[in-house]
Parts: structure tokens; C-alpha cells; sequence
């Protein structure tokens, strides 16, 4: 996937963190990648490593206890790892944005929005008052706020969860980024409002061309935003390919687990089907398979190897020694 | 953020967060239930005015209240007693036709003294605070927001060898100097070695500067330390003695010995804000570190640095009239409530309104700011706030 059209490109991911003199494997070669005008989810149950996977990309993973000890993320050609701090703060905002989980942590309570969006207008580019106020109000205007000049001088705390998540969302695209990434953006909101900031970024999206990296643990919102999507399990890819193809012919076992554990309206009044187990701790780096404890179909092998992707077309791959071993079979 | 919205604008104003809206109005009703903090607080504002009033009454060529004038023979009025026209030339004639406050030794106005004082001790309280303020949030937010960040062998080299030349070049300019060339050295040096850092088989001495010595958390709370082990007071003696008297020096230097309870606070209140997401969310906006610490958690940090700032007017006015009465502080003719008290001092039989006048004045107005201080201390203390 190394074409013109790849915009990010994060290949070999590892990030460890140092805790009480042990390291912690928080990525664990993690590889994927998002096109030009792609809408790519990164999904998985929480402690997968898919935050620090995104605060990697925009170098913010703190060193120390943080380290990001192998792969490479190339945006545009460029390894965004090899950079310094003062170019990496030229890419920040400017060409990746990120929107974050909770819309009231991430707003700063003491400034209005429309300071704060001006802010974010201005640490990339010098623009007359006038200009920035007309930008801003564009901007809140675009994520559908409704009577931007009145909103201009509210506080955070004075406007709802969802219209918090615009503001950000508006923040994120104030310097027209190449790339959003957004960390569960509706995690924190309700199911209705969830909806509608998801219609935003799928609007907005198609609006400006933009590539939007978008993280979740939930299933739902994949289905309707995504065009590919990659399954997270332990800091590893276990499984990616079309959003299509992997929900309806998911071959790894986290998968299938996964989308069993939907509700779903035919089993109506019966218990939900979980995944036994919990991801494991991060401790210490598994040989095998990091799904291999929890798996229903485990075998002997799986606990010694971790074999490479096994493709079935159309980019619709998945990790699982199982399937590795049959396929070797046939 | 848990209700529902069926119309959002209608039901984002009783939100439960919009508790939070009223907070700076409820801090007030807070603190306006505090009857004594708001007596202080009223106390302050008057004292301010009476300062600024003093100022204009008690300056320029013909100052209505005179603090410097000598009426011999008048000397050791009682307050509230009449000038005697007869003895005095016209122009000695107080303009108030009375001592309010009675005369001192020399016949000088305790009134015109007392207001001129009262300028000197404001001046002192919010420049000794404000520099100690300033000290404390840089150093403070340094050492919380950077916390771990370990500082290289040869960073930490220049940094010493630049302060301490600047501090021995005041008394030997020669040594001050080659050692500030020898820090220039040392950058250079540096600079080299970070150009080589990326390269392979990079040399030993490359390493060697490269160490990691201690975290900037580490130095910057280990030096408050050790400026809280000095008994400050006698510091501040120690170098008022060396230096000239002047009420700048007296500022700068009960300031420069005062900051490190700000910094303290500004620090804890770093180590929580860093961890906070907008925090993060401003750094992924291409925020540089300067613009984060002080545009975005400063203003977040600041309300225990008020708290301790009003306390610290108080100490600093307390430490300034202390001096004064030492001998130590602003030189006379300026008057000062600390020397007025300290000239009175010989004459406590035959006149105590000289002592017992500064002393009040300083009793009041500490308490006063104290008072102020624990007000604000409790009105933005959120805890007590759902209490009440």
C-alpha cells in the first residue's frame, strides 16, 4: 500500500511503557494505513492500544514513561518519528488533527470557544481580527452550532456535551488538516447526540476531501462511518479489510467474538454471548498469539507462534494461527 | 451531560454543569457570608485608598500634609491637640489646623508621616509580592509541567557556570567573565555534539555530555528547599547589610526571598493540570510549551496563588516594618510605619500615640489581609461550597 494515494502509512508500530522497571507493551507492531478521502476505524475492547496508537501518530506519547522503540509512520513520505519537536508542531493541527474522547476535559474551562478556536486558527497562520472572527463563526457554522455569534463567548461548561464535541470537532478542522483523528468522539455522549456528530464528520468529511482515522470500541458506529476497518486485539492488528467484508465474513476469532457479542434483535430476551477473559495484563510480551487465552478455537500452536496476515482479497486479511495452520493444510 | 436533550439550548442552561456557570458568583455569596473576611476586605480597599491619598497629599514641592516639615517647638504634641499659631511661622501652620495623630521629637506631623508610610508599605507589599509571584510561576510551572524531564550533564554545566559568573562578576569581574567564556565554550561544544548525536561510532566525550543528570523537577523543588531551610529574615538582613539602602533593593530582596510557597502551589497544581486533556488537546493543536504553561494552565492554577499572594502582602508590609524598625530598611527622612514606630520607641513613657499609632496601623492591616486571604481561600474552595 505504499501508492501515492496512502496518506498515513504506520508500519511495525511498537510503543512500550516503562513501569515500576517493567515494560509494558502498549503497541505491539501494530501496522495499518488510511488513504486519501478514507474513513479508516480502528476498533477493539479498551487497553488495546488503539489511543496510543493515535497519540503516536501526532507524538504525543510521553517520553519517558513512554517510548516508542520500532515502526515508522509515514505521512505524505515523511517518517513523522524522525522529526523534531518544532517540526512536529508544524504537523500538529496543521495537517493532523485530533478530537478527543471527553469534549469537556479537552476544552479549556477558563477561555471562551471562541478564543479557544481562534487559538487554533492562529498558532498556524496570522489573520486580521476581523478575518479570524468571520473564520471562526464559518467554522461553528460548519459543525451545525446553532447562532455561532452568541456561541462565540460562551464557556465551555455553558454548552451541551454535543455541541462541546462540535466546537472540538470545529478546533480540529480549523487549519484544514489532511488527516483527523478521532479518539472515540462520542464515547461520552448520548445515543442521539452520537448520531448526529457522527452524520457531522461523515458530512464534513465529504465536504473537504479529508481523511478521517476514527477510533471506537463500538461496533455500531463502524458499520455506518467506516470504509475499512481494522480489529485491534493486545497492540496488534488481528484482522482488517472493508468494513463490508469483515463484518459479514469476520475470520478471526476476536472478530467473531466481537460482533457474537452485539444484541441482536433475533435472540431477543436471551442472554448477550460475551468473550470470556479480559484483555490481558500488559505486562511482559506474549509469544504467540496475544488472543490465544481467551480464543475458543485455540490450539496447540497458537500459544508458540503468531503467524504473518493471511489474505483472502479485496485487502481482507487477518492473523490467526488456526487459519494459518488449515491453510498451510490445504 | 447525562440528561436528555430533546432541545438542546433550552436544557443546556440547567444543565448540571451550568452549576459551574455561577460559580464566580457564588464564590462572592460565598464570601460576602464570611463577615470577617469581608471586614477585611473593606479594610484593604480603605487602606488602598488611603495610600493612594497619601501619596498625592504628602508629594511635590508643596505638599498639603508635609511629613519632612521640623517644628521644634512643637515637638511631642499629643493627637487631636491644636498648633500654637504664635510660634510657628505661616507656612509651618499645618494645614489641618490640628495633630490628628500628634507631633513626633522633632515636631514632624505623624498624620503626614503615617500616609506617607502607608504608600511605602503598599508599594512594598505588591512589588515584593509580584516579584516573588512572577519567580514562583515560572519556576513553579517549569518544575510542574516538565516534572521528569531529565536535564543533560552539559545543559546543567552552562547553566551553573552562567550564574555563577553573573554572581561572582560583582565583586570579581575577572573570574565572572572567563567563566561565562568558558560557559560560551561549553555551548559551542554542545552544539557540535548535538550535530553528531545521530551519527554512527559518535565519539566518547559526545556521551559524556549527554548524561542525564538530574530531572528540572528535582532542581528547581530541591533549590526551594534549601531556600526554606535559610531563617529568611536574617538573610534578608544579611543583604540589606551589603547592599545599599534603598526601598528597591528592600522590595527586590524580601521578594526574591519569598517565592518559593508559590512555587510549591503553582507546581502541585501543574502536576494535576498536565495530566488533564485539553492539555493534550492543545499540544495536538500545535501549541508550543511557553503557550501551553502560561496561556492555558496558568489561568487554571492561579486561584491558591491569590490566596497565598494576599498573605504574602501582609508578611512582606511585616517584614518591611520590621526592618525599618531595625534600622535596616527604607533610609530616613522617608518616613515608613517601621521607623516611625522605631523612633518612637525612646519616647514610649512621654509619648506612646508614636508607637501605639504605626503599630495599630500595622496590626490592622496584616489582619486585615490575612483575613482577606483566608476569605477568598474558603470562597474558592469548592468543597466547602456543596457544603454550604
Amino acid at each position: 500500500m505504499g501508492d501515492s494515494n496512502t496518506l498515513l502509512n504506520v508500519a511495525g508500530l511498537t510503543v512500550w511503557f516503562q513501569a515500576d522497571g517493567e515494560r509494558s507493551w502498549a503497541v505491539n507492531g501494530a501496522s495499518f494505513s488510511v488513504g486519501r478521502g478514507e474513513t479508516v476505524c480502528i476498533v477493539g475492547e479498551s487497553g488495546c492500544g488503539k489511543t496510543v496508537s493515535a497519540l503516536s501518530i501526532m507524538g504525543l506519547v510521553k517520553t519517558p514513561p513512554g517510548r516508542i522503540a520500532a515502526g515508522k509512520i509515514m505521512f505524505e513520505g515523511k517518517n513523522l518519528l524522525s522529526l523534531n519537536d518544532a517540526e512536529m508542531q508544524q504537523i500538529r493541527g496543521r495537517r493532523i488533527a485530533m478530537v478527543f474522547q471527553e469534549p469537556l476535559a479537552s476544552l479549556n474551562p477558563v477561555f471562551t470557544i471562541g478564543d479557544q478556536i481562534s487559538e487554533a486558527i492562529t498558532v498556524h497562520e496570522k489573520l486580521a481580527p476581523e478575518a479570524l472572527r468571520a473564520r471562526v463563526l464559518e467554522l461553528l457554522r460548519a459543525v451545525g452550532i446553532p447562532s455561532p455569534d452568541e456561541r462565540l463567548g460562551s464557556y465551555p461548561h455553558q454548552l451541551s456535551g454535543g455541541q462541546r464535541q462540535r466546537v472540538m470537532i470545529a478546533m480540529a478542522l480549523a487549519c484544514e488538516p489532511d488527516l483527523i483523528i478521532a479518539d472515540e468522539p462520542t464515547t461520552a455522549l448520548d445515543v442521539t447526540i452520537q448520531a448526529q456528530i457522527l452524520n457531522l464528520l461523515k458530512s464534513i468529511k465529504e465536504d473537504r476531501g479529508l481523511s478521517l482515522l476514527y477510533i471506537t470500541h463500538d461496533l455500531g458506529v463502524v458499520a455506518s462511518i467506516a470504509d475499512r476497518v481494522y480489529v485491534m486485539y493486545a497492540g496488534c492488528v488481528v484482522e482488517q479489510g472493508e468494513v463490508g467484508d469483515v463484518f459479514l465474513e469476520p475470520r478471526h476469532p476476536y472478530t467473531k467474538g466481537l460482533l457474537a457479542s452485539l444484541p441482536d434483535r433475533a435472540r431477543r430476551g436471551m442472554p448477550l454471548t460475551g468473550i470470556p477473559g479480559y484483555v490481558p495484563g500488559r505486562f511482559g510480551r506474549p509469544v504467540g498469539c496475544p488472543f490465544e487465552p481467551r480464543c475458543s478455537e485455540a490450539e496447540k500452536e497458537c500459544h508458540i507462534e503468531f503467524p504473518q496476515f493471511l489474505d483472502w482479497g479485496k485487502g481482507h486479511m487477518a492473523r490467526c494461527p488456526v487459519l494459518y495452520s488449515r491453510e498451510k493444510r490445504r | 451531560m447525562k440528561t436528555p436533550k430533546s432541545h438542546q439550548r433550552q436544557i443546556s442552561a440547567e444543565e448540571p454543569n451550568a452549576i459551574a456557570a455561577k460559580r464566580r458568583r457564588s464564590s462572592w455569596i460565598l464570601f460576602k457570608q464570611n463577615k470577617i473576611a469581608l471586614t477585611g476586605f473593606i479594610i484593604f480597599l480603605v487602606f488602598f485608598a488611603v495610600a493612594v491619598l497619601g501619596l498625592f497629599l504628602t508629594s511635590g514641592d508643596d505638599p498639603v500634609l508635609d511629613p519632612s516639615l521640623v517644628r521644634l517647638q512643637e515637638k511631642l504634641k499629643p493627637p487631636l491637640s491644636s498648633p500654637n499659631p504664635d510660634a510657628l511661622a505661616p507656612r509651618e501652620i499645618p494645614s489641618m489646623k490640628i495633630y490628628l495623630f500628634g507631633t513626633d521629637d522633632l515636631g514632624r506631623d505623624v498624620l503626614a508621616r503615617m500616609l506617607q508610610g502607608a504608600w511605602v508599605s503598599l508599594t512594598v507589599g505588591f512589588v515584593a509580592v509580584g516579584i516573588a509571584v512572577i519567580v514562583g510561576i515560572i519556576l513553579g510551572g517549569l518544575a510542574g509541567y516538565f516534572g521528569s524531564y531529565r536535564v543533560s550533564a552539559a545543559h546543567l554545566a552552562i547553566f551553573c557556570l552562567i550564574a555563577g559568573g553573573a554572581g561572582i562578576s560583582y565583586w570579581h569581574p575577572f573570574w565572572g567573565l572567563a567563566m561565562g567564556s568558558c560557559a560560551a565554550v561549553l555551548i559551542l561544544i554542545t552544539v557540535s555534539a548535538g550535530r553528531k548525536r545521530g551519527q554512527e561510532g559518535k565519539p566518547f566525550w559526545v556521551n559524556l555530555i549527554g548524561i542525564k543528570t538530574f530531572s528540572i523537577d528535582t532542581l528547581i523543588m530541591r533549590l526551594v528547599d534549601i531556600m526554606l531551610c535559610f531563617p529568611s529574615f536574617f538573610l534578608i538582613l544579611t543583604v540589606v547589610a551589603l547592599l545599599p539602602a534603598s526601598i528597591y533593593n528592600i522590595m527586590a530582596v524580601i521578594g526574591l526571598t519569598s517565592w518559593m510557597g508559590t512555587t510549591r502551589f503553582v507546581r502541585a497544581e501543574f502536576l494535576s493540570l498536565r495530566e488533564q486533556d485539553f492539555v493534550i488537546a492543545a499540544r495536538a493543536l500545535g501549541l508550543g510549551f511557553a503557550r501551553i504553561i502560561f496561556r492555558h494552565m496558568m489561568p487554571n492554577a492561579l486561584a491558591p496563588v491569590l490566596v497565598s499572594t494576599t498573605i504574602g502582602i501582609a508578611s512582606a508590609i511585616l517584614t518591611e516594618a520590621g526592618l525599618s524598625f531595625l534600622g535596616f530598611g527604607v533610609p530616613p527622612p522617608y518616613a515608613t510605619w517601621g521607623n516611625i514606630l522605631s523612633d518612637g520607641k525612646r519616647f514610649i513613657f512621654d509619648a506612646p500615640w508614636l508607637t501605639f499609632i504605626p503599630g495599630l496601623a500595622i496590626l490592622i492591616v496584616v489582619l486585615s489581609f490575612n483575613l482577606f486571604g483566608e476569605g477568598i481561600k474558603d470562597a474558592l474552595n469548592p468543597r466547602l461550597k456543596e457544603r454550604g
